[in-house]
């Protein structure tokens, strides 16, 4: 190994998701990044490899009810119900602005019925700017849809399927890891034409105050995220990755490019950061700055070196 | 790309869990407005993961500095209360959306429950320059009433309420606060715990007396970007209530639009 800083090799940090060209892995992922605007005055966005959207609904959608959030032990739990714009208001008063960012913009697309994500997804397909979909199969926080859709390998890949005959655009379906085995979702969905996956969507917790003997939540279950959740999701992102040949998205209490490495060793051709973007607004291009140092210390020319990389 | 690194001027403990803590931050203290807050990572590492938010108490722009009054109440302000001078601090800001301070120079009232006084105290410096700043302050007991030396000497008409009766009027803050606006003002400015807001809200509405009110709520991101600082308010549009953000458009929100039910009352 060189471990000799190498100032003059030209570093490659972009990667490929079937047609979807990236120029660093390194993604915003979705509900922690709003539509991108927010973010704008403490980074600059070109610098991203993308920006996974809010999830977009085909009506917009008021949430859940309050309190939403609550910190937990290195990590918090969110009850947010997709509160969204709908995707009418969002292609007209959003995208503007994310067409302008100079990053990949996905977008992530939710849903009550099939009915539903197909419409939202054949609406932007006609919406320029959008690079790729994500397909959100996975929200804890939502009575109808969400997990429902991501839980049953049939209905995951039943989604997928309807979604993928309608656009052309590259199809993420994010995936939950509140099931037995999150490796069947994953064959399910790709085998139902899916582009890639990306996990792990958040895992179903619960906190109690215990003097008023009430859940701390609105919603009174929510979504657990942040470095509380980091260990299960790399074991997943890594027996995903095994088994699955589309590229596989990885996520779950990234903070740092350390983490992000881990993912990327495991099999991850990206990663997404989230709860890291509230802790530190700019998590995501220090994460990338990360990557570049670690390349060149260590001699690499490209981050593809790094995909998979893990020894066993 | 904003520097967000500030460092700690002074700390000092003014009351039993109060704290008063100065910052230089010559940006913030040019830019803040009364009722904008900051969002400070008390330290590196993951637990505490989340920054905490605190309401700017005042600023000197001549010297750079923004000050937070803040109670200790759970883990990451604790820790804060330990941080020494010196030290450098992660700090977003100013964030959200200000009191609005009319031009006519009418009586206007403030009304301050517990550590609610800390954005109250900004305020009252835009208020002086032009109108009668009448100040009601309540507490638990005369430990915790805040600032009032200082707002007096300032020109503030004072008056104090606390549950024991250990000074001022022996009650709720809200008790007097009927022969207030009954003196008629021009308007009307809160801060503290729910149960306090929903009571000066009703009392301004029945006035028919212009009122603003500082919230607080759990907040993650601090830039609108989470929507998990959430606080529901009427709507004309069915069904009737929407979300707004206490970060963005808040904290500082007209007491009439906001819906004061029981998530609200249990969320702070």
């Amino acid at each position: 190994m060189n471990t000799a800083p190498l100032e003059n090799v030209p570093l490659d940090l972009s990667i490929e998701i079937g047609s979807l060209h990236l120029k660093n892995p390194v993604l915003a992922a979705s509900g922690t990044f709003g539509y991108g605007r927010e973010f704008a005055k403490v980074m600059d966005l070109s610098r991203l490899g993308g920006i996974v959207t809010k999830a977009i609904t085909l009506e917009p959608r008021l949430g859940n009810p309050t309190p939403r959030i609550v910190e937990t032990a290195s990590g918090m739990l969110n009850s947010i119900g997709l509160a969204n714009v709908g995707v009418a208001a969002f292609a007209r008063d959003k995208m503007p602005f994310l067409r302008s960012c100079g990053t990949a913009v996905i977008v992530n697309v939710a849903g009550r019925s099939m009915d539903e994500y197909v419409e939202v997804v054949r609406r932007l397909s006609d919406c320029p700017g959008i690079h790729a979909l994500e397909i959100n199969i996975s929200c804890p926080n939502v009575q109808e849809g969400g997990l429902a859709f991501g839980a049953d390998p049939k209905v995951a890949a039943a989604v997928i399927g309807a979604v993928r005959s309608v656009t052309r655009l590259p199809v993420i379906a994010k995936l939950t890891p509140n099931v037995t085995d999150i490796v069947r979702i994953a064959e399910a969905v790709q085998e139902a034409g899916a582009d890639a996956v990306s996990l792990i969507n958040t895992l179903v917790g619960m906190a109690i105050d215990v003097v008023r003997r009430r859940p701390e939540l609105g919603g009174v279950t929510g979504g657990l995220s942040g470095p509380a959740i980091k260990p299960v999701a790399l074991a997943m992102v890594w027996k995903a990755a095994q088994a699955v040949r589309i590229p596989v998205i990885g996520m779950g209490g990234i903070m740092n490019a350390g983490d992000a490495l881990e993912f990327m060793l495991a099999g991850a051709v990206a990663v997404q950061v989230g709860t890291a973007n509230f802790v530190d607004p700019t998590s995501t291009i220090r994460i990338v700055e990360g990557l570049e140092d670690t390349l060149r210390e260590r001699g690499m020319g490209s981050v593809k070196e790094i995909i998979g990389a893990l020894e066993v | 790309m904003i520097d967000t690194k500030t460092t700690i001027l002074h700390q000092e403990q003014i009351a039993p869990q109060i704290f008063r803590l100065r910052l230089l931050s010559p940006r913030i203290a040019r830019e803040a407005r009364p009722g904008q807050f900051v969002h400070l990572r008390i330290r590196e590492g993951t637990d505490p993961l989340l920054r905490r938010p605190f309401s700017i108490h005042r600023v000197n722009r001549e010297r750079g500095e923004v000050q937070v009054l803040y109670q200790v109440v759970g883990q990451g302000t604790r820790l804060l209360s330990r941080k020494p001078v010196g030290e450098r601090l992660d700090v977003l800001g100013p964030l959200g959306h200000r009191f609005e301070v009319s031009e006519e120079g009418g009586g206007v009232l403030l009304v301050a429950g517990g550590i609610g006084i800390a954005p109250l105290v900004f305020l009252c410096e835009d208020l002086l320059r032009g109108h009668a700043v009448t100040a009601l302050i309540g507490a638990r007991s005369r430990d915790g009433i805040l600032c009032h030396d200082s707002l007096r000497s300032g020109g503030v008409t004072v008056h104090i309420a606390t549950d024991d009766g250990s000074l001022g009027h022996r009650g709720l803050v809200t008790d007097l606060l009927n022969a207030q606006l009954e003196a008629g003002r021009e308007a009307v400015y809160a801060c503290g715990p729910v149960a306090m807001l929903r009571t000066v809200s009703a009392l301004c509405r029945a006035h028919r007396i212009s009122c603003q009110i500082s919230l607080e709520s759990r907040m993650a991101c601090g830039l609108g970007a989470c929507l998990g600082c959430a606080v529901k308010v009427r709507s004309s549009v069915p069904p009737g209530y929407e979300y707004k953000r206490v970060c963005k458009e808040g904290p500082v929100f007209d007491a009439e639009e906001v819906i004061f039910d029981e998530n609200l009352l249990s969320g702070h």
